[in-house]
């Protein structure tokens, strides 16, 4: 087994909510297999981090073993929300996205089941 | 058993207007009992329906009320559908007048269409606890515009049971919509906490339109959505033990699968073990989500506690002003003219007057993305600087004139700016502030009051 270096988008999907200047991002698993992985990964500092420049002030990691999904609840990145953001995107609905571009070491066969698991359940219904 | 089904055409005030008639043909061929919800009340929404309301006494409901309703308006009081919106927004009787005039317009039975009202809480305001962080505001801060508190599903189920076809709400909370006609035909009681917990995770699903169905999902390549342009609005299919299916209306686009579910399913949520509304404090830590067929959805295992005995409030306050410029650059030194422009704006007297109060980007590199310092453009190279690029300055003022003046110096670019500046485009828009606050349950009193009464 050998690692290569992934963008969290190959892994999973996600959506963004807001509630006043707190935004939340549902992070999910194309193999819900995988969220130890991710959880290794995905930590609630590197969140921190990465949504810095956005003026992240708490980030809350809650686990959803079920769904095979984590929940970051990210304080104070909606730049005062939607009402006051002088931003274009006071709603944070672009920041899943930004979560998504984040780079991962990954082994090579947790890759590929991602890769399968898209195509098979993006196969359109017929 | 039997289900019950609801059915939602609108996620949002804006919302597609040809949301319904899909809905509606598929519950009638279902041939089971079933609810129509609209949502189209967001945090601003009320308070604009106020400042519209302080024009025309009239006024305050969802300005698309008539569109919405009256291509399936006919059918739902013809086949026992009851229809729940909380389009009444900030004027919920002069909706149901306007509701009861288009049924007669459309020569139609006079409808029994309920309002429910007591949800404006203007007058508890100094009782209410601040929302963690957010200001305390008095009842006579001259800047309020609304204080309106989130209600529950139980006086929806009044209104059903005691005869409604049409129920018209102001604020409520958006899974009563769903949770109010599901308690009105199961009879579940406020002590039935994982059955309530079941119809308000149902309404959640519902209570954005398509986002269950395809919308704010689709990613070319990995997550297609088929048929887009006319994606179907959900449907609910809810159990008296309370298992849900999501599906949606026959013969439209989208698609309904287990990703696009779990997406919703933690939409705006945060701590997954207590998601708190006004009927039972929701626990979806043991939802469990899986394919039922082509486009169907089970969703089982919501669990409830007693709601809190707060109710959450959104207080509007007058938000003062934004002003908005854009202008575009394109072909060879695109992203240096943009520079260029930029900087040009921050030295103008009429932008620096402003300072700490306007933001400037440059669209097409990561203004979406970016905090208002702009630190990740800073370290951003990867994009084409001879492509195209827009420069946006906004501007905030508590009054018209100082943002507007910050504008209008992205139009004088035009001949004062880099060259080839192109596609000015302005706006100034006034703006309401939102605040939260608890205010104490027992304190907020729902009235049922039917029109006819």
């Amino acid at each position: 087994m050998s690692l290569v270096e992934v963008s969290l988008r190959d892994l999973a999907h996600a959506r963004s909510g807001d509630k006043g200047d707190r935004l939340n991002i549902a992070l999910i698993a194309w193999v819900p297999a995988h969220l130890p992985l991710l959880t290794d990964q995905v930590t609630e500092a590197r969140v921190a981090d990465l949504f810095a420049p956005r003026g992240a002030s708490r980030v809350q990691r809650f686990i959803l073993p079920r769904l095979g999904a984590m929940n970051f609840v990210i304080d104070t990145v909606l730049q005062g929300g939607v009402n006051q953001s002088l931003g274009l995107d006071g709603h944070g609905k672009s920041l899943s996205f930004l979560l998504l571009a984040l780079r991962l070491r990954v082994p090579d066969t947790a890759a590929s089941e991602a890769r399968a698991a898209i195509a098979s359940e993006n196969a359109p219904w017929q | 058993m039997t289900p019950f089904l609801v059915g939602n055409a609108a996620g949002f005030s804006g919302d597609r207007i040809d949301a319904a008639p899909p809905v509606v043909a598929t519950l009638m061929a279902s041939g089971l009992p079933a609810a129509l919800t609209f949502e189209t009340l967001a945090e601003r929404t009320l308070a604009l329906g106020q400042l519209a309301r302080r024009q025309a006494p009239e006024a305050g409901y969802e300005p698309m009320l008539e569109k919405l309703l009256a291509p399936v308006l006919a059918d739902c009081l013809r086949h026992g559908i009851r229809i729940v919106g909380n389009f009444g927004a900030a004027n919920p009787l002069a909706a149901a007048q306007r509701i009861a005039a288009l049924a007669a317009s459309l020569s139609l039975p006079t409808p029994r269409i309920a309002v429910i009202e007591g949800d404006d809480v203007r007058h508890l305001l100094d009782q209410a606890t601040p929302w963690e962080g957010d200001r305390k505001i008095a009842p006579d801060d001259p800047r309020l515009v609304s204080a309106n508190a989130y209600l529950g599903a139980f006086p929806i189920a009044e209104a059903l049971g005691a005869g409604a076809d049409i129920v018209v709400t102001g604020r409520c909370a958006d899974p009563a919509l769903t949770l109010g006609p599901l308690i009105a035909h199961v009879g579940w009681a406020p002590g039935d906490l994982d059955a309530l917990a079941s119809g308000t995770l149902a309404g959640h699903l519902l209570e954005c339109g398509t986002q269950v169905t395809g919308g704010y999902f689709a990613d070319p390549g990995i997550k297609d959505v088929p048929g887009m342009a006319r994606i179907g609005f959900p449907i609910a299919e809810v159990r008296q033990d309370g298992a849900i299916i999501i599906t949606k209306a026959d013969q439209t686009g989208g698609r309904v699968c287990r990703r696009t579910v779990i997406e919703q399913v933690l939409y705006e949520i945060h701590d997954p073990s207590a998601y708190l509304t006004p009927d039972v404090t929701l626990d979806i830590t043991h939802v469990a989500v899986e394919a039922a067929g082509r486009n169907r959805v089970l969703v089982q295992g919501a669990r409830g506690r007693p709601p809190p005995a707060t109710l959450k409030a959104t207080i509007s306050l007058d938000g003062g002003f934004l002003g908005e410029g854009e202008i575009g650059y394109a072909g060879p030194s695109a992203f240096a003219r943009a520079r260029l422009a930029a900087e040009t704006l921050r030295a103008r007297p009429a932008v620096k007057a402003l300072d700490g109060a306007t933001r400037i980007d440059l669209i097409g590199l990561c203004a979406l993305h970016d905090g208002d310092a702009g630190a990740l453009a800073a370290g951003r190279a990867a994009f084409d600087p001879d492509g195209e690029f827009r420069v946006r300055l906004a501007a905030r003022s508590p009054t018209r004139a100082p943002a507007e003046a910050a504008a209008r110096e992205v139009l004088a670019l035009y001949c004062c700016g880099p060259a080839g500046g192109a596609g000015v485009r302005l706006a100034v828009t006034p703006r309401i502030a939102t605040a939260s606050a608890l205010v104490p349950a027992a304190r907020v009193t729902p009235r049922v009051k039917f029109l006819d009464a």
